[in-house]
């Protein structure tokens, strides 16, 4: 007996110390959150609105995808895409090898410049100046009214037409046809230029690096080289530039629709290498060689997923999602309540921990982590709610048959934790290879699915050690439970127990 | 509180569903189900959406806007496909969905959807698949389920005796086949989400054959030296046994799902979330279905086929009509066990299928 006492009395005390501790923890990351202003759960596109672009890289049979490309291709698209000035945008890469992606997000309504923008993979062409003018410039004619040669009226007036001032021109993207003239602005604005047919295209360029002339004192260049074709139409090329008048000595670099560079030819190149020199910083040389080695990206990209969503089905879809979880939540509750009658007062807890901790997770996460919440992850998040219950339904009904098998409460509660605990690993282990495997195959908003499924798993597991099984071992202490009232959900009747104390015999 | 006493008498045995050996009929319910599948795939396939085949879909949310106008707007965009199907979605929306489609006949599209409901353009979603895209989600959906039975086999071969990994393996391709089935039947659309949805469930499902197993392996593991039960009878004791278990995990799971589907079908139309409940919904069902009404039997008839179990259930026979013939009847003489249950003993002896567990009551149930 008096080992039973010690027994009896050691078992809530730790058990009041791990809620203790469980209440501190939440405790904890709640005032984290707070302190660090996170205060709102960060929403995916399709809960706010908002366009997102995959492009998916275009692999050519057996090749691979370097993720350096892949990296690289991030920041350019991230650089055109703040162009557009629209605050929280993003560019990221998700998945790994050739599976791959770039995912951008825009949220608000500029949706379709977005698509039209990040869509381009167009290529780098060298193109000969006709004619250079200022921004604003109405046309390139002399004073005596006169076009330099190979501009025809047609172009004069595109090119008196184009104000290179405006943002919309500066976005590239034109239609920027090889074969024919084009009229087009210098990237920043600074120049208007007309420029003939090009002549040597991106594919012909076989490597370009950024060098330092340290003998020179001449600063950063960019270094070229052209593979055999190239070398052949760069060369005549230039050997026709060279004794032109200035400007049209110069070779434009043209991307995008947009003048990257219109460097002065000094020389005839024929050897198929090539310097470009300017007052470059080394960014800008690095800038210049990458854009001359990859054209406007660095892999060729298929646009592989569009999705356009506006703020009203965004706010539709949260509400949506929200109401659903909390439908699911109650109707969860009042089962678990009218069946498990007083241990239902354990699941509520459970339940309620357990969306405490989840939220607390989203709100940090997407401050840590950049985790967004999206209308699938949402679905997740209620799916969970019967990973959570699950947990609770296997564990009591392990107490219960512990129970009929004629043990105490105490030491049911005990035994049953033993079994139960076994069996709750194995679920929640087959629940976390389920989400692992998801999160790995798939693609898109599906894989929030998975992230938030995975989370909350673990959330389970915690919940189930921390707070579900030392509450029911407290309670086993409390003697409306230990006695096995009516309504505590363990009574004999309700358990069908019978006992050699019944009286049904006797009755009878 | 009748749902809850149940409990205990389905623990001891008192009331017994017989699951195994009315297993013939739960065959040949399934494999009906399942040559109806494969009528029903194999004449009218599945309606994959525009993630698997590549396209654009349009949403436009207009209270006074009618299906003739987004027909118009096809019709005045040159786009006469007999792809475009074109939809209403609760009271106010109208999707259209179309082929593959190049970025300027998407915008002439949508620039005539937007004039034709008179919206803006920025309030039309869209969402538009390039056609390798849809490949590429099929091979990752095709991936992502054989992946994940692959690893189910190799966990269930290593956490179980083999003939209960391939019990379950029968069982969850007996899930997938009969869901692709109704899904092939009804024409729910197929998107990544229903594959997601429908992953999960398997999952789902396996777990709860999981643990109807446990129980069938803590039954059987002294059955040779008592002599008292066939293994059919155990393990008809064990589905019984953790039956309310299962009942309060699929109801749980149920339920969440099934609200999911309510607010997202009926709030929202077609979408992520419709999509992925529904797959949920029907998984969750076949999955329960199949662990207690094909998981448990098939393994019983596996493991019956044993010389060992066919000798046991032979010495059960002989125990047990010994005993009858003693008079000595099987059931508690005189119990007021439910006029059910005992009715059951007396078929069980008369048809001599083989007893199978026996109230060990001390006394009678209040």
């Amino acid at each position: 007996m008096s080992a039973n006492i010690s027994k009896a009395t050691k078992r809530p005390v730790r058990s009041g110390r791990t809620i203790s501790i469980l209440l501190l923890v939440i405790l904890g990351f709640a005032i984290t959150a707070i302190a660090t202003s996170t205060t709102s759960v960060k929403l995916g596109l399709d809960l706010r609105g908002g366009t997102s672009v995959t492009l998916q890289p275009r692999v050519a049979a057996g090749g691979t995808v370097s993720s350096s490309a892949i990296d690289q291709a991030v920041s350019i698209i991230r650089q055109r895409v703040n162009s557009l000035g629209v605050a929280e945008s993003e560019v990221t890469a998700e998945g790994s090898g050739n599976n791959r992606q770039i995912v951008i997000s825009v949220p608000g309504e500029t949706g379709r410049k977005v698509v039209d923008l990040v869509g381009q993979t167009a290529e780098l062409r060298f193109r000969a100046v006709l004619a250079v003018g200022a921004p604003t410039a109405k046309t390139v004619a002399s004073t005596k009214g006169a076009l330099p040669t190979g501009v025809t009226p047609a172009l004069d007036k595109a090119f008196g037409a184009l104000d290179c001032t405006k943002a919309a021109n500066l976005q590239g993207g034109s239609t920027d046809a090889a074969d024919q003239p084009l009229v087009s602005c210098e990237r920043h604005g600074s120049a208007k230029y007309i420029l003939a047919p090009a002549e040597v295209l991106g594919k012909n360029i076989k490597s370009a690096s950024a060098s330092l002339d340290n003998t020179n004192a001449a600063g950063w260049y960019v270094l070229l080289n052209f593979d055999g074709d190239g070398t052949t139409k760069f060369g005549k090329m230039t050997s026709r530039l060279v004794s032109q008048p200035s400007p049209t000595n110069q070779a434009a670099i043209v991307l995008d629709g947009l003048v990257y560079s219109s460097p002065q030819i000094n020389s005839a190149i024929v050897a198929g290498n090539a310097q470009i020199t300017g007052n470059f910083t080394q960014a800008d040389a690095t800038n210049l060689a990458n854009v001359l080695k990859y054209g406007a990206l660095p892999l060729a990209f298929d646009r592989g997923e569009v999705q356009q969503v506006s703020p009203t089905l965004g706010s539709d879809q949260l509400h949506a999602g929200l109401l659903a979880g909390l439908i699911g939540l109650i109707l969860v509750l009042l089962y678990s309540l009218l069946y498990y009658r007083g241990l239902g007062v354990v699941s509520v807890g459970s339940l309620v921990i357990a969306g405490a901790i989840t939220y607390l997770s989203f709100l940090l996460l997407g401050k840590w982590i950049g985790f967004t919440l999206t209308l699938a992850g949402i679905a997740g998040a209620i799916v969970s709610i019967g990973i959570t219950a699950d947990s609770f339904i296997v564990y009591f009904e392990r107490v219960r048959d512990e129970v009929r098998e004629g043990r105490s409460l105490r030491t049911a509660v005990e035994t049953g934790w033993q079994r139960a605990r076994h069996t709750i690993l194995v679920a929640d282990f087959v629940s976390l290879i389920a989400a692992a495997l998801l999160y790995f195959f798939a693609v898109g908003s599906v894989r929030g699915f998975a992230f938030t499924l995975g989370l909350t798993t673990f959330v389970d597991l915690f919940v189930v050690f921390f707070f579900t099984h030392p509450m029911v071992s407290l309670l086993a202490k409390v003697n409306f439970y230990a006695s096995g009232r009516p309504l505590s959900g363990l009574s004999a009747k309700s358990l069908g127990v019978v006992t050699s104390t019944d009286s049904g015999k006797e009755l009878s | 509180m009748a749902l809850s006493g149940i409990g205990g008498r389905l623990y001891r045995g008192e009331k017994s569903f017989q699951f195994i050996a009315h297993r013939r009929r739960f065959y040949a319910f399934s494999g009906l189900l399942i040559i109806i599948s494969a009528i029903a795939l194999s004449t009218q396939g599945l309606k994959l959406g525009i993630e698997f085949k590549g396209g654009s879909a349009f949403t436009v949310t207009s209270n006074t806007g009618t299906i003739a106008m987004a027909q118009d707007a096809l019709k005045s965009s040159g786009l006469s496909g007999s792809e475009n199907i074109v939809q209403k979605i609760g009271s106010n929306k109208f999707r259209v969905q179309t082929g593959i489609l190049s970025q300027s006949q998407n915008n002439t599209l949508q620039a005539a959807l937007a004039t034709n409901y008179n919206v803006q353009e920025n309030n039309i979603d869209t969402q538009s698949i390039g056609p390798s895209w849809g490949k590429e989600i099929t091979h990752k959906a095709l991936y992502g389920l054989f992946g994940f039975l692959a690893v189910v086999m190799l966990y269930l071969a290593l956490a179980f005796e083999p003939k209960m990994a391939i019990s379950a393996i029968i069982a969850v391709i007996h899930d997938v086949f009969i869901t692709v089935g109704i899904y092939a039947l009804v024409g729910f659309d197929v998107t990544p989400a229903t594959v997601i949805g429908f992953l999960t469930i398997l999952g789902y499902s396996l777990y709860d054959t999981v643990v109807v197993f446990d129980k069938v392996r803590e039954n059987t593991r002294s059955l040779t030296t008592t002599a008292r039960f066939t293994f059919s009878d155990a393990a008809n004791l064990a589905v019984n046994q953790t039956l309310v278990r299962s009942f309060n995990t699929s109801l749980t799971a149920l339920m969440p799902v099934a609200s999911i589907l309510f607010v997202g079908a009926g709030l929202l139309g077609a979408g992520t979330l419709k999509d992925l409940s529904l797959a949920l919904f029907i998984g969750l069902a076949t999955g329960t279905y199949s662990s207690i009404f094909v998981a448990t039997p098939i393994l019983a008839t596996l493991r019956e086929r044993e010389p060992a179990m066919q000798a046991l259930a032979k010495r059960v026979a002989v125990k047990n009509s010994a005993a009858v013939a003693s008079g000595r009847a099987v059931a508690t003489p005189g119990a007021s066990a439910s006029s059910e249950v005992s009715e059951r003993v007396e078929t069980k002896i008369i048809t001599e299928r083989g007893p199978r567990n026996q109230p060990k009551r001390k006394s009678r149930r209040r």
